[in-house]
């Protein structure tokens, strides 16, 4: 890292109960880099980013955002947005029966100071997003149009488009390719690409290794909770990511008679 | 995404665009249909004065349900909340022989009481429909108790000030439907224009989505509930100074009429979607079912039967404007039909 991280896990830990969700987690994001987050369902990734981006607390461990430490108990959502750290979640980022303006603002709307919406800005900002963020020509598809109405890809752009516009330095995808068309993640992975030209950096969490091998510039496999591997990209070639993983996969049915 | 986007130049398509313009057009037949069954009441205006006097107090009431309805929640304690105001109300300007101040109290009181079914709900977890079914109860033992069982009357209050503004008549016209009127705008706006109903939109539509954009969720819903109860109060205060008594049961026969109204007027009964223009005339077809079916000569126990059919009929037809896949019986003929 030539700079400040943007983040810094150290040693994070979050249990469930009894359960352990992730042991001894150390991990830096660095800036204008796209970072794969690799593992089996269960290995801990959607607690990893919970607790990066403030939706859960974590149980041990600190939380470093561009040097700064960060406390725990007040981390938020709310906070994680201060700091410009901005999450896509696979299917529950956008409000289904609401229009796409208001989806683009929810949460920290332009208001006057009674909290009034002034819905004509909003309106056209979000026409800028949707035309020249993501370069959305979609037929039938303005500011008014509800999500639901949305092809799966669209919704990635839209949400994407938004964490662009509130100008975040790391943008979190939670697997955003899953139950798409062919055509359709090759446009996600090209709202990827642009996330890196913009300048930011991406956390992209993905079960088809494939497309996180073409876009991303280093890899972190997690584990049963814990980091199994972190290397640059271009260090392993895509045959020796995917035997990597099956040994990992063959450690753990290994017990278990097959 | 099979369906094709409905057709922008479409006069019609766009007329019904219009919020609320297909459910004032329902009151609209309705009232034709009885100026033909019952001529006598309802070719004077009288009939019509007497509606506007004696619906804003169901009709608050369903304007703040709606809001609750679109966060995915319901209120069932509002009659005792509404018993409570009235008991304030009446007892204070009885026994204290206050007017503005007995306002005051009442609608304090009611606030009081709605933030508390809000934190049963939020820090108890309970769901909101138990939690005030149970909070109806809790409350409505509560009144029986300080007002001990007994009724109040209030006669003298119809010279006062308080009565003019709230309850006068600007000639024939009772006052207290423009009141109506003002805060269903007020409730349209909070809905439409503000950040608080927009929370509200997204709580209803998803908790997950709510949740990662950043939305207090527990905060939202105690306000929500706290302005529900303000909202119920002011609607006993309104009954009252119309009826110029308190009785403990005052208020429960708002209970079916109050749901039905808001579901009526086209509010999602999934959450996310709210109509306020729809329940101001959801409120008013409640009431014109009532007395015109009366006045048309069908028997009065029949009222109920014939509300609880429109009741079902609109939620219904609610369901499948919002998408036909969400009625199994609908499903079940269009997959058949496929076939």
């Amino acid at each position: 890292m030539n700079s400040t991280p943007i983040v810094r896990l150290e040693n994070v830990g979050k249990q469930y109960g009894k359960v352990v969700s992730l042991k001894g987690v150390t991990l830096e994001i660095g800036s204008n880099e796209i970072v794969g987050l690799i593992g089996d369902n269960g290995a801990g990734k959607s607690t990893l980013i919970k607790v990066l981006t403030g939706v859960e607390q974590p149980t041990s461990g600190t939380i470093y955002v561009r040097g700064q430490k960060i406390d725990a108990a007040s981390y938020s959502v709310k906070e994680a947005h201060k700091l410009r750290i901005e999450t896509v979640y696979q299917d529950s980022s956008l409000g289904e029966k609401q229009p796409l303006w208001r989806n683009f603002f929810v949460g920290r709307p332009i208001t006057n100071r009674f909290g009034f919406i002034d819905v004509k800005a909003e309106k056209k900002i979000a026409e800028h997003i949707m035309r020249s963020t993501i370069g959305f020509r979609g037929a039938g598809i303005d500011v008014d149009t509800p999500v639901s109405r949305l092809s799966g890809g669209e919704r990635q752009g839209v949400a994407i488009g938004r964490a662009m516009h509130f100008d975040s330095d790391l943008i979190v995808l939670d697997e955003p390719t899953v139950a798409l068309a062919l055509k359709e993640v090759s446009k996600v992975l090209d709202f990827i690409r642009s996330i890196k030209a913009g300048g930011r950096s991406c956390i992209y969490i993905e079960h088809n290794i494939h497309h996180v091998h073409e876009v991303c510039d280093r890899l972190v496999v997690l584990d049963r909770g814990e980091v199994a591997l972190d290397t640059p990209a271009s260090a392993l070639s895509y045959n020796e990511l995917t035997e990597f993983l099956m040994s990992l996969h063959r450690q753990r049915i290994a017990p278990v008679a097959h | 995404m099979s369906q094709a986007p409905p057709s922008r130049d479409n006069p019609i398509a766009g007329f019904f665009k219009i919020e609320g313009t297909a459910i004032a057009l329902v009151l609209a037949l309705l009232i034709l249909v009885f100026m033909l069954t019952a001529p006598r009441a309802f070719m004077g205006f009288r009939v019509y004065m007497s509606f506007m006097a004696t619906v804003p107090p169901p009709m608050l009431i369903a304007l703040g349900l709606t809001l609750v309805v679109v966060a995915g929640e319901m209120d069932l304690s509002f009659p005792s909340v509404v018993a409570m105001a009235s008991y304030v109300f009446c007892m204070l300007y009885q026994d204290h022989d206050q007017t503005w101040l007995a306002l005051i109290a009442a609608l304090a009181t009611g606030t009081a009481m709605g933030w508390v079914n809000g934190l049963v709900i939020t820090k108890l977890g309970i769901p909101s429909l138990i939690a005030t079914l149970a909070m109806l109860f809790l409350w409505g033992g509560l009144v029986t108790v300080v007002s001990n069982g007994a009724s109040l009357a209030i006669p003298d209050i119809k010279g006062d000030l308080i009565h003019q503004v709230f309850a006068g008549r600007i000639g024939v016209f009772p006052v207290q439907f423009v009141w109506a009127i003002a805060i269903a705008v007020l409730i349209w706006l909070i809905l439409n224009r503000h950040r608080f109903g927009e929370n509200l939109l997204f709580i209803g539509d998803s908790i997950k989505v709510a949740k990662v954009v950043g939305i207090s969720i527990d905060r939202e819903k105690i306000k929500l509930f706290t302005l529900m109860g303000t909202l119920s109060a002011l609607a006993g205060v309104f009954l009252t100074l119309e009826t110029t008594t308190y009785f403990s049961n005052a208020g429960m026969g708002y209970l079916l009429i109050v749901v039905a109204a808001v579901f009526i007027g086209g509010t999602s009964i999934f959450g996310g979607s709210g109509k306020v223009a729809g329940t101001v005339f959801g409120s008013l077809i409640v009431a014109i079912i009532e007395a015109g079916l009366v006045a048309s000569g069908v028997q009065g126990f029949w009222t109920r039967f014939f509300i609880g059919l429109v009741f079902i009929i609109s939620v219904t037809m609610n369901a499948v404007l919002e998408d036909p896949d969400k009625v199994p019986l609908l499903r079940e003929l269009r997959s058949r039909a496929r076939k």
